[in-house]
């Protein structure tokens, strides 16, 4: 059993922050020059604590297996990111975007923790205009705001569908700038496969080079994880191809707690499917949904095309169920009101969507404005798909896109293992059970920006660790293991390839511990995902060689790790014997359908700890609630 | 759904490695014409797996035009003969049936080839490191709206920003020139208020890097504005060349 000891500092909420950053221990400049850090993962959450950890003075090593540290995948975001600047003057303050946050997560999260990230909120947008990210603008030069769903303010900030890309390149150029001044050193193609854990410490990573194959040690007295979510255990989702879950799987084996894995989160606005060999689900940003309408036939096996479907005949079923937030209603609950619509056989021309419509909004504001707001998007639809949106509506569908679960961490963003520090989507900690749109930028770079350069100092200040050569018998251990696991991956020499596993393990994640979960379905998802573990160690055929670029092997050993987490994930929402947010159990729901919460049993965090494959132990840390009150979510 | 296929000869570059010789090696494929071209490669590869071989290696991530990743000579033409996409944007509707498809890697002297399609171009990053950013701490800024930007202007940075680093201006100059690139970081942040103090000092040091990096000089031919898969306008490379002459006047050379 772990002891897990949120550190949340005392006072009232409000004060919490202030005081704790007075409270901390500070390093002073002549040690911080003595302090190595590690950071793995050059997306926001990673490049902007590389930044500010190299101003202060501390030398960074940055790690990512892309060939640039500006490919990460938040470069992928479209749609913007929240701050609490009130600059509309629509009521928006720190404690409105701390309760829709805690609120929309429904009522999963630490208090602490999001409210820390509401009020850290306005300095981000400061920052990254500052660094030169040029947001969108008013015709008076101010700073322009659109909604999200879940809310019913405007305070997302946004660079036009880019502001992933361009808050990306914020942080990467601040990097840049500590690369130039040598304060950070950046190692590009190079994975990490293993934390070295020694005394219970946090000592270094052992990485991959991803060219050469050669297997690489690296020690520092602080690693932070800051490598991204894992939706790609569905093998089709919206993230990057590459994005993986590896370095926190493997954390997670050395001793970091995973908690809540099954809160994954599936987007409403992405395109479908269509066809067999395809590789991803391209997101369509929830941004959309600020103008454009949602609608399915009010039929049943409709095959009419959209436009010859007259007003009267159509359902425009958000609308209908959710007056007061209609379109913008939480990713959670629109996607699964999307489900349910096709499920009854009224999805667009019989396929698996809906259709997302922009008739209105271009009759109200015109084609030139939709075509500022959203021209790049309408165009990235029409590459994808051949058809105008202008003239015809989208057709989207819920799919696989962020992954609320990860490491455990305390209020310092440290994970169990001490020493150890999880930034961005990496980490479980400010989402609760379903994220907002635009949070998870907003969280990735509070962490980076503005959390880790005060909680790392105060832990190297107050523990004063020391530093472990890289000839520590442990470093070797682990090289060693790295090699053997490679070994045989390499030559098992079975008959079914690669991505075969994946797809297949995807298929079976998406079915059954997707967007409605049942018992009975994952306790079968546990059986069928061991046994696909069994096989693929059996039958998988590696090609290639260990001292190459092998894209093969990379791929091969990233689907190990996921079939072990996806069984977590499983046994996770089979634990959890309610209904919220994004985990949907169809045994917990509402006359109406809807999600019901268990406050009594479950409002705590489940993080779970690693025993051996397939074995884990549950800890829990509750979730107490001092300043808001657990309501039953209504976006009616 | 489109259920009619199309069968392709594929002629792809194939080289071990960085010293190795390489050389084009046919494929025969057939594939649906809803299908991206890097799907279609994701197919051939799990066939050449499948029988043991090695797979083509070749990059990509977001597969959605926004990361840069990708990057394949198509015909002739990096990204393919559509303008304005990356790669990864590229679908298969766009070929016929009975088409050979020539694939090979950006080509560039600063872009070594490491295996296969993939190339090394991180000379690109390099410039970005000597130059490309706005000196300011983390912590220390002003409030976002202290400094009004004109909407035009916001807009006009923006499009210079827009640049996703693929690197497909240097492969389709026939000098390897890497201003359209350069151009776009320069204007971007040369168009900004927060870029001004450092603007002189930022188009000195990122062109001196750029020259001792191996790229060349820009003659004029526009092919970078024609294959960039962001639409990167030429008038960058106008205002890199005019940002150049007035720091010569101004700053002293860093
Ligand atoms: C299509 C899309 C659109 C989105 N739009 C929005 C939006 O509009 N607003 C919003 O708030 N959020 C949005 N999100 C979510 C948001 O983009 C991500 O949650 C966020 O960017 C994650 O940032 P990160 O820094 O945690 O990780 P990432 O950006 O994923 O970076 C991970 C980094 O870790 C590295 N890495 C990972 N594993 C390893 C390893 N083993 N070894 C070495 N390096 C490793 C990678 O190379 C990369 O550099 C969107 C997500 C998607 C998929
Ligand atoms: S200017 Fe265009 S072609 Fe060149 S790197 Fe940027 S996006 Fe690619
Ligand atoms: S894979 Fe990202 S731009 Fe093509």
């Amino acid at each position: 059993m772990i002891k897990l000891d949120s550190k949340i500092p005392a006072g009232s909420l409000k004060d919490k922050w202030e005081n704790h950053k007075f409270n901390m221990k500070l390093v002073s400049p002549a040690n911080k020059r003595k302090y190595e850090i590690i950071i793995v993962g050059t997306g926001l959450a990673g490049a902007s604590a590389a930044a500010s950890l190299g101003e202060l003075g501390y030398n960074v090593k940055v790690f990512t297996y892309h060939d640039s540290a500006r490919r990460a995948h938040s470069i992928a975001a479209q749609g913007g990111i929240n701050a609490a600047k009130n600059y509309q003057n629509d009521g928006d303050s720190v404690y409105r975007l701390f309760y829709d946050t805690i609120k929309g997560g429904d009522f999963r999260a630490r208090e602490a923790n999001v409210y820390r990230l509401a009020e850290i909120s306005g300095n981000i947008i400061d920052q990254c205009v500052a660094l030169g990210v040029p947001f969108a603008r008013e015709y008076g030069g101010m700073l322009d705001n659109r909604s999200f769903g879940g809310t019913l303010v405007s305070r997302t900030f946004y660079a036009k569908g880019q502001t992933g890309q361009q808050l990306l390149l914020g942080a990467y150029s601040a990097m840049n700038r500590q690369i130039k001044l040598g304060k950070v050193k950046l190692y590009t193609r190079r994975e990490m496969v293993d934390l070295v854990v020694v005394d219970g410490i946090a000592r270094g990573i052992i990485v991959r080079n991803l060219v050469t194959g050669d297997i690489e040690k690296y020690s520092a007295h602080v690693v932070i994880l800051a490598t991204g979510g894992y939706s790609n255990v569905f093998f089709l989702s919206t993230n990057a191809i590459n994005s993986n879950a590896t370095a926190i799987w493997r954390a997670h084996k050395r001793g970091a707690a995973f908690a809540n894995p099954c809160f994954t989160q599936i987007h409403p606005t992405c395109l479908p499917l269509h066809g067999e060999g395809q590789s991803k689900l391209t997101l369509m940003s929830e941004s959309l949904r600020n103008d454009g309408r949602i609608w399915v036939s009010k039929f049943k096996g409709d095959i009419r095309h959209p436009n010859e479907i007259p007003e009267e005949e159509r359902d425009y079923f958000l609308e209908r169920k959710y007056p007061t937030y209609g379109n913008l209603s939480p990713r959670d609950i629109s996607s699964r009101a999307a489900k349910e619509v096709v499920d009854e056989g009224r999805g667009a021309q019989g396929q698996e969507a809906v259709y997302l419509d922009f008739r209105d909004a271009i009759k109200r504001l015109g084609r030139k404005v939709i075509e500022e707001r959203y021209g790049n998007l309408f165009e990235m639809y029409k590459t994808i798909t051949g058809d105008d949106p202008y003239e015809v509506p989208m057709k989207i569908y819920p799919a696989p896109h962020y992954t609320m679960g990860g490491l455990w961490v305390d209020y310092n963003l440290m994970s169990t293992v001490p020493g150890l520090f999880v930034a961005g989507e990496a980490n479980f900690s400010d989402h609760g059970a379903n994220r907002l749109g635009a949070s998870a930028l907003m969280q990735g770079l509070a962490d980076g920006y503005f959390i880790l350069p005060y909680t790392v100092g105060n832990y190297l200040g107050s523990e004063k660790p020391t530093l472990v050569e890289t000839d520590h018998p442990e470093f070797e251990k682990s090289k060693k293991e790295i090699q053997d696991f490679t070994n045989k991956l390499l030559s098992i020499k079975g008959k079914r390839t690669v991505d075969s596993f994946h797809k297949q393990l995807g298929r079976l994640m998406w079915d059954k511990v997707g967007m409605s979960r049942s018992a009975q379905g994952l306790k079968e998802a546990i059986n069928q995902i061991r046994e696909l573990r069994e096989e693929f160690w059996r039958d998988v055929n590696v090609v290639g060689s260990a001292n190459d670029l092998n894209q093969c092997l990379e791929r091969a050993g990233r689907v190990a790790d996921y079939l072990e987490l996806g069984e977590l994930m499983a046994i996770d929402a089979l634990h959890r014997n309610e209904s919220c947010g994004a985990h949907f159990r169809v045994e917990y729901q509402t006359e109406d359908g809807e999600a019901l919460r268990n406050d009594e049993e479950y409002a705590y965090v489940a993080a779970w700890e690693f025993k051996e494959v397939g074995k884990w132990e549950l800890n829990k840390e509750p979730l107490i609630f001092e300043n808001v009150q657990l309501t039953t979510r209504s976006y009616k | 759904m489109n259920q009619r296929k199309l069968n392709l000869t594929l002629k792809i570059w194939r080289q071990p490695g960085p010293n190795s010789a390489g050389s084009f090696v046919e494929y025969k494929v057939s594939v649906s014409p809803d299908s991206s071209f890097l799907e279609m490669l994701d197919d051939l590869n799990n066939e050449l797996e499948s029988k043991n071989l090695e797979p083509i290696a070749f990059e990509s991530d977001c597969r959605e035009g926004i990361c840069g990743t990708c990057g394949l000579v198509i015909n002739g033409h990096p990204h393919g003969p559509i303008p304005k996409i990356a790669t990864c944007q590229l679908h298969m509707r766009n070929f016929k049936d009975g088409d050979t498809i020539w694939v090979e890697p950006f080509r560039a002297k600063a872009f070594p080839v490491i295996k296969d399609l993939i190339v090394d171009r991180s000379a690109l990053d390099r410039i970005m490191e000597a130059g490309g950013f706005i000196s300011v701490n983390t912590g220390s800024a002003p409030d976002g709206n202290a400094i009004p930007i004109p909407k035009d202007v916001a807009s006009e940075a923006m499009d210079s920003a827009s640049c996703i680093g693929c690197g497909a201006c240097v492969a389709a100059c026939k000098n390897s020139s890497a201003m359209l690139f350069v151009g776009a970081k320069v204007s971007h942040l040369a168009l900004l208020p927060q870029g001004q103090p450092e603007r002189y000092i930022r188009v000195q040091a990122m062109v001196k890097k750029m020259d001792e990096l191996g790229f060349g000089a820009c003659s004029n031919t526009y092919a970078c504005e024609a294959e960039c898969p962001k639409g990167i306008s030429i008038i960058n490379i106008a205002r890199l060349n005019r940002e150049y002459i007035k720091s010569k006047l101004i700053a002293d050379e860093v």
